[in-house]
């Protein structure tokens, strides 16, 4: 491991917060830039993860670091028009729609909107400068800064990203949907930051998807917070769909209160460098916790999991279910944790992991892990790392199956059982297709293009290159 | 033998038994029936001492003795047996271990010398035989895997080895098979003798065919609505319960 | 029932260790620290061959560089390793013909230990090689296993009577450089056991060696060494105990088995080392490196573990499984009380082709302790059709103890295939009913149900030694009863 790239760019940034600090502290209040401050210590202090951390141990950061980086501390993407650029009609996917090209929330009308029912969605930035106590309130509150290096330094830095505030009892109609783009001539280094509060028996389904528009090389580390007050209701679905040098890190940073539930759905199709980092901390009795992820990965993507859950109080239940198909020399890192603390009893906690390896050069590391401290709790884990059951697959053909069809069917079977969670029939539609389609090769191995742009099927992506 | 007086019982501040009385005597067999959810496990439990249950108000007393100053260990040793409606399954603790360890704790609160291995192998063959049950099943673990009908030949096969003064059946006629329950029905006869006494909480009147009580009881609501000797059962079997609730009803109207 | 369960087991915790005594024998002693000085005074006392100092001396050399491991789900207070002596023998020179020349006092000591140097455990069929304070002092059946061209001896007899094969074996699987406490321990070693089975040879005696640690202040770091040659067969079995004392004892060792093409070695522990008291002072701190190697095809090595004792336990007994088809086995039954912490597991270290490997692990926490499972299990590319299954259970017997599982899955070809599944629930309140109904009290009905929970594992240990576990297992939890 060359520690150089690492010094060099934490060096860069560290004098950038200063030469940069009117820009990136911009219209946040004076709580955020306290919290800024704070963490730009952390990251001084602990710098990036290495691999001699546990968390860290299977995914190396350093050669992803050796580039000469372009920062956007102000928004230059303001005035784009998206649509021009990019349009994700997911067949009778009806949202909200919201798009974050290079790090910044870009806007037709106002940065800002108020829905019918009270709701406020838009740029992170406005909501600094409209609704400061709101943002003081729970910004920073959930990204645990300590024990997350890359959470630190995005906090260090944080500018813009998706706001949401969902009044108490409301329920929002349709889902809300980011569309988190990078599109750059150059290599790119970018913070977004989401803040999401729901509020008491609210609920809200997000949907966030990844996307790379050039084959530029970039590095997006964003961190999402939700807020679930008592008796919410949240769903966050994740798609990746990252071009091969692309890095990409995220956090998702869940705070439950009591009876709320959460579900999380990560689905990594496409991308170089992929690492999602999932916290949950339960706050309050009687909460559900599910959290699923499907990666279908191939070439020399690189694809890691790492889920925590917090159970701190009692009687809740969690769920954790991610599931892998490896080819070619991909390599996918699996590390969940359930914790249950002392006071955390009648816990229901359940995790597993499973992967299929397709080649002799795929690798896949699992640590499904249970630290639980109280005794009347029912947990359990599981972890498989295996092949297509034999035995299924000599049933498939005694019934006139080829081999081929026989195993996509069979793995088509095996990702669908995290499809099957998504709970938008449009979404769910979709996800199955793209999944199909890449399970059976229509859609990675297209180095033209990151997309599927060979696809003729109504529910696709549709980019007009010549505008870019 | 075993006195019931007033008995109200609660759980989570539900009430489920509300003033039940009962007496049971040497030699006698009393039938307890009663539709779901009128009582009839929450009162074999809180005789054997579960402690799930508040005993609100009412007094037990077993052979003389206030039942609930009494560990439920304790009772099993002075001859209660509770044959469980679903006996769990301990992994990993064979059947004859279970029951070598729970004769000779018996025997040590009796005041006995603990029983030999072999005093002990001979008395599981005669036991096997009385209630006919095949010899492979004490070999393994305590109703680990164990089939319904497995499940109850295997309290009865118990209640023949302990040799308990009271017995207390808990639906044990409930998921058998006719051939089992023909076992099952053996099994308590033969072990039926002038000194001890049995209860037999049951939903049908099928397993009565075999074992003849000589009480009926009809607990509903969490108290005896009704007495009476065998052709109760049989006037249960035809009516249904309906007709004791309505009957009770005109009872209760003045 | 919580409360009673909490009463319970605050009587059963408060169980007295039945190993506590202390044998006053005159010791001889190197002086407290660890230098360069202390290794030379170590093997010249041993009168060992050059080879042996300098392999100390560059296992010293090396740990002088490393630093102790915080890896683990453990807490302790630093150990001051300046302030330990590494040597200490009983100053009788432990040079006998036969039994009756031995000291009565030690000789009761294994007698309270139940120790079978006897005419019965003869006719039981166990040859003891039994160690105290690091030197091997009595050695029966050793005709029966000459005439079998077995060779079971001290590690320091072995050192004089078979330099060859020590020098040929030891090290290879457990080098010196292997971790902070192996390097510790080849560095300062004091005795240990040797077995080697010839070509072809079922060993005709299960061969046992008891470790007892007696001096105040001593590390105890023994080093076992088992070579099975092809073909042959070996059943091992090894206790361990220790007295009373208030300061914490260091116990460092390392085991070393190689099996060649289809032989077959399976290593029994029972482990008692003084776990401290109910506050948590004093006790064993049992940091352990035991590793095996499936060196040739078909060959199968299993360890069997019943570990009871130790303020820590740090140990993973791990298998190389490097010939084709050969079989790795782990059976574990840890059973922390009152403050004691256990981080144990194994390392499943696939490399050849159609390896096996099985895993069943029991976790049993009372009291305020912490028991941790941690495993690994990797597969390398060229294992292929590679299999693993992994069962890690865990029983919480109480609310203030922690019962944690770390397995880390780590699978490098698509061939093989590696399932881990693990459970975590306290002693159910129905089953304990149950027993009470029948007129068992809460600790008979808790010690059958542990057993019972046990017994997968307890099936693998040899029947003397499983009738000894059960019992243990009976003794760390249920106090009075036993």
């Amino acid at each position: 491991m060359n520690t150089m790239y690492t010094t060099l760019i934490k060096d860069k940034l560290l004098e950038l917060f200063e030469t940069e600090q009117h820009n990136i502290r911009g219209n946040a209040t004076p709580m955020v830039n306290r919290i800024r401050k704070h963490a730009l210590t952390r990251f001084k202090t602990n710098g990036f993860p290495t691999t001699k951390k546990e968390s860290w141990r299977f995914t190396d950061l350093t050669p992803l670091l050796n580039t000469e980086f372009a920062f956007d501390f102000r928004n230059q993407s303001k005035s784009t028009d998206i649509e021009k650029i990019f349009t994700c009609d997911v067949y009778d996917l009806d949202t909200y729609s919201h798009t974050l090209l290079n790090g910044w929330l870009i806007y037709k009308h106002a940065p800002l909107t108020r829905l019918a029912d009270g709701t406020i969605v838009g740029s992170l930035a406005k909501a600094m400068e409209v609704y400061p106590d709101l943002v003081d309130r729970y910004l920073g509150k959930a990204a645990a800064t300590e024990q997350h290096e890359m959470a630190a330094l995005n906090t260090a830095f944080l500018q813009d990203g998706l706001f949401i505030f969902v009044p108490e009892n409301t329920n929002v109609e349709k889902p809300v949907q980011l569309i988190n783009i990078v599109n750059a001539e150059q290599p790119v280094f970018l913070q977004p930051r989401h803040l999401v509060i729901v509020g008491k028996n609210a609920s809200i389904t997000l949907v966030h998807c990844d996307h790379s528009l050039t084959h530029n090389i970039s590095f997006t580390n964003t961190v999402l917070e939700v807020f679930a007050e008592e008796g919410a209701r949240v769903e966050h679905y994740k798609m990746q769909n990252k071009g091969r040098n692309s890095a990409l890190i995220t956090h998702s940073f869940f705070h439950q209160k009591e009876n709320s539930r959460v579900s999380s759905n990560i689905i990594t199709l496409n991308g170089g460098f992929t690492k999602n980092i999932v916290e949950v901390t339960i706050d309050g009795t009687k909460c559900e916790s599910d959290h699923y992820g499907l990666y279908l990965v191939d070439s020399n993507q690189h694809v890691d999991n790492q889920l925590n859950i917090d159970h701190r109080a009692p009687g809740s239940t969690s769920n954790q279910l991610y599931k892998g198909i490896l080819d070619d020399e991909a390599k996918a890192v699996f590390s969940g944790k359930v914790m249950v603390r002392r006071h955390a009893q009648q816990t229901k906690a359940f995790q597993n992991n499973k992967n299929i390896l397709l080649t002799d050069e795929a690798k896949a590391n699992t640590q499904p892990h249970l630290e639980i401290y109280a005794d009347d709790v029912k947990c359990s884990h599981g972890a498989t790392v295996g092949q297509l059951d034999p035995n299924a697959m000599f049933y498939l053909r005694s019934r006139g199956l080829c081999e081929r069809t026989a195993r996509q069917m069979m793995m088509i079977a095996f990702a669908g059982e995290v499809v099957q969670k998504i709970s938008i029939d449009a979404l769910r539609a979709r996800i199955t297709n793209m999944v199909e389609k890449r399970l059976k090769g229509e859609l990675s191995i297209c180095e033209q293009c990151v997309l599927h742009c060979n696809s003729k099927e109504p529910t696709s992506f549709n980019i007009d290159l010549s505008k870019l | 033998m075993l006195s019931i007086k007033n008995l109200t019982v609660s759980i989570h501040g539900k009430q489920i038994i509300g003033g039940l009385n009962l007496e049971v005597k040497e030699g006698e067999v009393h039938a307890i029936m009663g539709p779901n959810g009128s009582g009839k496990s929450t009162l074999a439990s809180v005789i054997a001492g579960r402690d799930m249950f508040d005993v609100d108000a009412g007094e037990i007393t077993y052979m003389d003795q206030n039942i609930f100053d009494m560990a439920p260990e304790t009772r099993a040793r002075e001859g209660i047996f509770l044959g469980f409606q679903y006996p769990v399954e301990i992994p990993g603790v064979s059947i004859a271990n279970f029951l070598r360890t729970a004769i000779n704790e018996k025997r040590k609160y009796l005041g006995l010398e603990p029983m030999t291995g072999a005093e002990f192998l001979k008395m599981m063959e005669e036991k096997k035989k009385m209630v006919e049950i095949h010899s492979k099943l004490t070999n393994r673990s305590v109703n680990e895997g164990f089939s319904g009908g497995e499940k109850k030949k295997n309290e009865i096969f118990q209640m023949a080895m302990l040799e308990p003064r009271l017995a207390i059946l808990d639906e044990t006629d409930s998921g058998l098979d006719i051939d089992a329950l023909k076992v099952v029905a053996n099994g308590v006869n033969k072990l039926r003798r002038p000194d001890n006494a049995t209860i037999i909480i049951t939903h049908y009147q099928r397993l009565l065919d075999y074992i003849v009580p000589d009480f009926v009881h009809v607990l509903y609501d969490g108290r005896i609505i009704k007495s009476g000797d065998k052709k109760l059962a049989l006037e249960l079997e035809s009516k249904g319960y309906d007709w004791v609730k309505k009957e009770t009803k005109a009872d209760t109207i003045p | 029932m919580a409360d009673k369960n909490n009463q319970i087991l605050e009587e059963v915790t408060g169980s007295d260790y039945k190993y506590g005594f202390y044998t006053d024998i005159e010791m001889d002693q190197a002086p407290p620290g660890l230098t360069e000085e202390t290794i030379r005074f170590i093997s010249a006392k041993k009168n060992e061959p050059q080879f042996m100092l300098d392999f100390r001396l560059r296992a010293f050399q090396h740990w002088q560089t490393l630093e102790e491991p915080k890896w683990a789900h453990v807490d302790y207070p630093p150990i001051k390793y300046q302030d330990l002596i590494y040597y200490s023998a009983p100053r009788k020179q432990p040079k006998y013909d036969s039994i009756d020349e031995v000291d009565p006092e030690l000789l009761e000591t294994f007698e309270k230990l139940g120790i079978p140097l006897d005419e019965q455990k003869m006719l039981a069929g166990v040859a003891v090689d039994a160690v105290m304070d690091s030197v091997s002092v009595g050695s029966t059946f050793k005709k029966t296993l000459a005439e079998h061209g077995v060779i079971f001896c001290s590690f320091s007899e072995a050192l004089q009577k078979h330099p060859e094969l020590i020098k040929k074996y030891m090290g290879t699987v457990v080098p010196h450089t292997d971790n902070f406490f192996a390097a510790l321990n080849s560095a300062v070693f004091s005795d240990g056991s040797f077995a080697y089975i010839p070509k072809g040879v079922r060993c005709p005696l299960e061969l046992s060696t008891y470790f007892r640690i007696n001096a105040a202040n001593t590390g105890q770091f023994e080093r076992t060494l088992i070579v099975a040659e092809e073909g042959s067969y070996v059943s091992y079995m090894e206790g361990c105990t220790a007295p009373i004392r208030d300061e914490n004892q260091l116990h460092a060792a390392i085991v070393e088995i190689i099996a060649h093409k289809n032989a077959e070695v399976k290593y029994s522990t029972v482990q008692n080392w003084w776990p401290g008291d109910k506050q948590g002072k004093g006790g064993v701190y049992n940091f352990v490196t035991k590793r095996g190697i499936c060196e040739g095809e078909n060959a199968k090595i299993s360890w069997t573990q019943v570990e009871t004792g130790s303020a820590i336990t740090w140990k993973y007994p791990s298998l190389i499984l490097k010939g084709d088809n050969t079989t790795g086995e782990f059976y574990s039954v840890a059973v922390t009380n009152n403050k004691q912490q256990a981080d144990t597991g194994t390392k499943m270290i696939h490399l050849g082709k159609n390896t096996k490997s099985t895993i069943i692990s029991k976790g049993i926490s009372g009291g305020k302790s912490n028991n941790s499972y941690r495993g690994l299990v990797k597969t390398t590319r060229n294992a292929a059709n590679a299999r693993n299954f992994s069962q890690c259970d865990s029983l919480l017997l109480g609310d203030q103890c922690g019962a944690h599982t770390f397995p880390y899955l780590d699978v490098g070809n698509r061939s093989s295939i590696v399932e881990h599944e693990a459970t975590t629930s306290k002693i159910s309140e129905d089953q304990l009913f149950y027993c009470l109904q029948r007129g068992i009290d809460m600790e008979g009905a808790i010690g059958l149900i542990v057993n019972g929970y046990a017994k997968e594992v307890l099936s693998k240990l040899p029947m003397e030694f499983a009738v000894e576990a059960q019992k243990l297992l009976s003794i760390s939890l249920e106090g009075s009863v036993g």
